[in-house]
């Protein structure tokens, strides 16, 4: 068969010969916008139908099969690695809270184990599970429990919490993860105490997905300076949780926290989980500061 | 067919201005509101989409001829799927920092109206060459209008550019302020609008009589 069959990209019209027509006769459209229409193509196609049902069906399978496979596949090459960098993460963010710059560390993780390296036991961190009646539970493990656990009692009905106790110049502080909701989804933080167990000596917070220029703001030095820039203290002297977040000044000074105008809600969050999260850690911290006191003398 | 010919020079071209993604066809317009607040995320949503797209046009077009035409939408958001998670696993596990950043908008890229564009409008009738290029210039029409707003509303709602301040502090001093509006959603509105405008005031195939 030594004609092919050519049509006009522009107009649609179906030419029969050697070689394309120099001109469209229905739209004056050059040669160049022909294209060969190869023979068969509809339907006949090496004897495949790929309209037919069988055939879309089997098409489908393969694709998803396929599909899963490279996914599957990639997840666990990658898994380790990206593991590695949420921890890494975790530390930047518990040493963020200790007012250290991690983006001007060279080496995040060395850093990490310096400031919570327990001079007793060498190789071991001093990241406690405490429980809310302030006994140690664990002496590790605080940084392996995951932020959903805290406080979920666990299968031999023990309510966890993590702290991390940091040293840093010679003095304790103590680091404490908080978690709550701001206005879309989930906000969390770091809060470090002084050795009195009560002022704070720097905070960390961080959200999924607050407002930008608002809410998100909670993220920000500005706020977080708040905390700092005079003393701060956690607990009022029946050991309940005293520091609030609000506009406008209600609560003593020293208690108080200037909240962000314009990001009434994620405040509130902030707020409601320093509250909630805090509390637990009183009992603990109260025996802590009369130790530290006692050493004192 | 050379590998440049004026044909293939114009399936990269066409998209970067005269048919831009985001001015002329007004597609992906919401990951341009969510994306652009900074400078540096607007870019790295730009290049991933450019990349996603061309490697979505190539594959499609390679296949372009097996899909069944009844569930050619369901292959090609496969796809696309299938890349954006590939994508978004690589930059957790080799770019964490900007993952976080992004992660919101890494999902937002498989719902990018852009993709599904190109692969329905190009890619399932051009061979893989032409179709590479095409996805290569969408991609960079859409990053582009993207980086223009990120600066806008970086510049004005933050003072900074890549996270580094530009306005100086003595206008601060002087009684300065940052445009808050510009950090929310409808401040983009209002610069793409204006890009539009001007856009469409100088080239006169836009206009309508």
């Amino acid at each position: 068969m030594a004609t092919k069959k050519y049509v006009c990209k522009v107009c649609g019209y179906v030419h029969e010969g050697k070689e394309a027509p120099a001109v469209c006769p229905l739209c004056k459209a050059g040669a160049s916008e022909f294209d060969v229409v190869k023979e068969g193509k509809e339907g006949k196609k090496k004897g495949l139908n790929t309209n037919s049902d069988v055939y879309a069906i089997v098409y489908s399978v393969v694709l998803v099969v396929i599909v899963a496979f490279l996914l599957a596949f990639t997840n666990t090459v990658l898994k380790p690695k990206q593991d590695a960098n949420v921890k890494l993460d975790k530390k930047k963010q518990i040493l963020s809270s200790l007012n250290i710059d991690v983006d001007e560390l060279a080496n995040p993780e060395s850093e990490y184990l310096k400031v919570f390296a327990d001079n007793d036991k060498p190789e071991t961190l001093r990241e406690y599970l405490i429980d809310e009646n302030g006994a140690i539970v664990a002496y590790n493990g605080g940084f392996a429990l995951p932020n959903d656990s805290i406080g979920v009692p666990d299968k031999n009905k023990v309510k966890k919490y993590p702290l991390y106790l940091a040293n840093i110049g010679g003095e304790k502080k103590y680091v404490i993860p908080v978690v709550g909701n701001g206005l879309w989804g989930a906000i969390w933080g770091y809060i470090a105490l002084n050795d009195d167990c009560n002022t704070i000596f720097g905070v960390y917070f961080s959200h999924a997905s607050e407002t930008p220029g608002l809410g998100a703001e909670i993220a920000g030095e500005k706020f977080q300076k708040r905390f700092t820039e005079k003393v701060t203290k956690v607990f009022d002297d029946n050991g309940n949780v005293g520091i609030t977040v609000e506009k406008g000044v209600k609560a003593e000074p020293v208690f108080h926290i200037d909240a962000i105008s314009g990001a009434t809600i994620t405040c509130n969050g902030v707020n409601d989980m320093l509250k909630r999260k805090l509390a637990p850690y009183s009992e603990y911290l109260r025996k802590e500061r009369e130790a530290n006191v006692k050493q004192a003398n | 067919m050379g590998l440049f010919s004026k044909k293939n020079t114009e399936a990269f071209k066409t998209p970067l201005l005269k048919e831009n993604p985001v001015t002329v066809q007004v597609l992906g317009i919401c990951s341009a509101l969510a994306v652009t607040n900074k400078l540096e995320p607007a870019i790295v949503m730009g290049l991933s989409v450019t990349v996603i797209i061309a490697m979505a046009n190539v594959i499609i077009s390679l296949i372009r001829n097996t899909i069944p035409n009844r569930i050619r939408i369901i292959v090609q958001l496969v796809v696309v799927a299938a890349l954006v998670t590939l994508v978004s696993e690589i930059l957790k596990a080799f770019v964490y920092d900007v993952s976080v950043q992004l992660s919101v908008y890494i999902g937002l890229i498989i719902t990018n109206c852009i993709l599904m564009g190109r692969l329905e409008a190009f890619a399932m009738q051009n061979k893989p060459w032409p179709s590479f290029l095409d996805g290569i210039g969408s991609g960079l029409g859409y990053a582009m209008i993207l980086i223009v707003v990120a600066i806008f509303r970086e510049l004005l709602g933050s003072g900074t550019l890549l996270g580094m301040q530009v306005v100086p502090d003595f206008l601060y001093a002087a009684g300065y302020k940052n445009n808050g509006l510009m950090l929310m959603a409808p401040a983009a509105f209002f610069i793409i609008a204006c890009i539009i405008w001007f856009q469409r005031s100088k080239d006169k195939n836009l206009q309508e009589k």
